[in-house]
């Protein structure tokens, strides 16, 4: 009977769990960056609402790999012909990498702003600064006042 | 007496760019001259308007006081749209009714658009075929209107229009040609008439003259070629060597060559097609070609 029961014992969620999506979440900042969080790091781009105001990009700075920076940091550059935009790194941290082919096909940021065209990847420390980001709700909030 | 072109020369209907000079040689401002049946057609830039109609005003009184039949108007009661691009003449026929293929570029008539009498010049500050309309205030947004009806006349901002002239190879009054740049340094001298250039009688002929028989001036405008980020005004350009030469004056990166390009002026010696310098954008130097201007071809208009 105890062999019957510890056989028919249903095994559960961990198998289920690991079968589930990752989930990412992204948040924004005020200077029209997302940020998607995975675990400990974060991918970050400029938003389609900043690539549609700064026109076709033509150069693109984006920092290296290994380089310690703090939240509010310029780490990059954005410029199209109308305009040049400082980058900033909302979180404070270790860059994993910078988007080589975003610097070699500028164009990506126009065309695919928050997927191909990211900027670059950062293993951050400070796990409540993602606290002070906006969610997507805020975000949208902000783009309609016009900002 | 105000400005280096020799109108005389200039027949009715013609059109052609000008300099207004100081007496130091330097530039005032430029401007389109219309040589109309008893009257100049003066068009400058709007930033310089109250400048240039006192200066106007200041001289027609000189040689009226010298018993001189001179009169300066103002137009006030008329508005300008430029109309630019290869299907311009096909976009202003339809509303003008007639055909303008015979119509040189660089001259200017009276034309009806949508049967209202405007000045129509065939020019503009794109280095493309176009026209600039003087339409009478009151008809001009629903002229604009008409003309946009066509699918293929779209409005453009001053980024476009940035760019296209800086293609071209066309100065912007403030930026590369201002009161301190003589025609020299700023390489138009080609706008000074023959007859001028004998003759002088100019403001500033007595600098402007000698400079150009000695090939004077400390400077010169170029045009460059700048790799990495595009150099926009007040970039430093540096020798090959490192050291500071000059000053950006316009630049942008160019929609038709995928490139930078750029106005600069440098130390004379260091202007000549094909010479290799540096400019320094934020805390890159990047590499620079002298070229010759403009960058992309001109398109105007041939009958």
């Amino acid at each position: 009977m105890l062999s019957v029961l510890r056989t028919a014992r249903v095994r559960f969620a961990p198998a289920a769990r690991r079968m589930a999506f990752r989930s990412f979440v992204t948040k924004y900042t005020e200077s029209h960056e997302w940020v998607r969080i995975d675990g400990d790091t974060a991918t970050i781009g400029v938003t389609d609402y900043a690539q549609n105001a700064l026109g076709d990009v033509v150069y693109v700075e984006v920092p290296e790999a290994n380089t310690e920076v703090e939240a509010e940091d310029v780490v990059g550059i954005v410029e199209s012909v109308k305009s040049t935009s400082d980058i900033y790194s909302p979180l404070s941290g270790t860059i994993i990498e910078g988007n080589a082919n975003v610097v070699a096909n500028t164009k990506l940021v126009n065309k695919s702003p928050e997927a191909d065209g990211w900027l670059f990847k950062i293993k951050f420390s400070d796990k409540e600064q993602l606290d002070a980001l906006l969610d997507a709700t805020k975000y949208k909030q902000l783009i309609e006042d016009g900002h | 007496h105000l400005v280096v072109a020799d109108l005389k020369e200039l027949p009715v209907g013609g059109s052609t760019l000008s300099l207004f000079t100081n007496d130091k040689g330097g530039i005032e401002d430029d401007t389109i001259i219309t040589q109309q049946q008893d009257s100049l057609y003066v068009v400058s830039n709007a930033g310089c308007a109250d400048k240039d109609f006192a200066h106007l005003n200041k001289h027609a009184k000189i040689f009226q006081d010298q018993g001189a039949d001179v009169e300066v108007r103002k137009i006030e009661d008329h508005s300008l749209i430029a109309l630019q691009g290869p299907s311009a003449q096909k976009a202003l026929e339809q509303l003008a009714g007639i055909d303008l293929a015979q119509m040189a570029f660089m001259t200017g008539q009276t034309v009806d658009i949508a049967g209202v009498p405007c000045h129509v010049a065939r020019s503009g500050y794109t280095g493309e075929d176009g026209f600039e309309l003087s339409i009478p205030t009151g008809e001009v947004v629903g002229i604009t209107a008409r003309l946009l009806e066509n699918p293929e006349v779209k409005l453009a901002g001053l980024g476009a229009r940035d760019s296209l002239r800086l293609e071209a190879g066309l100065c912007l009054y403030g930026s590369d040609i201002d009161a301190t740049t003589t025609p020299m340094e700023a390489n138009l001298v080609w706008t000074i008439g023959k007859r001028r250039r004998a003759e002088g009688g100019f403001i500033g002929a007595d600098v402007i003259l000698p400079q150009l028989a000695a090939k004077g001036g400390e400077r010169r405008r170029i045009g460059l070629i700048v790799e990495g980020a595009p150099a926009r005004a007040h970039a430093k350009v540096l020798s090959a060597d490192g050291e500071e030469i000059g000053e950006i004056t316009s630049g942008v990166p160019s929609p038709s060559l995928g490139k930078n390009v750029a106005m600069a002026y440098v130390r004379k010696g260091f202007n000549k097609r094909g010479t290799p310098l540096k400019v320094q954008v934020r805390n890159r130097i990047q590499e620079a070609t002298v070229v010759k201007m403009p960058f992309v071809a001109a398109n105007y208009h041939k009958i």
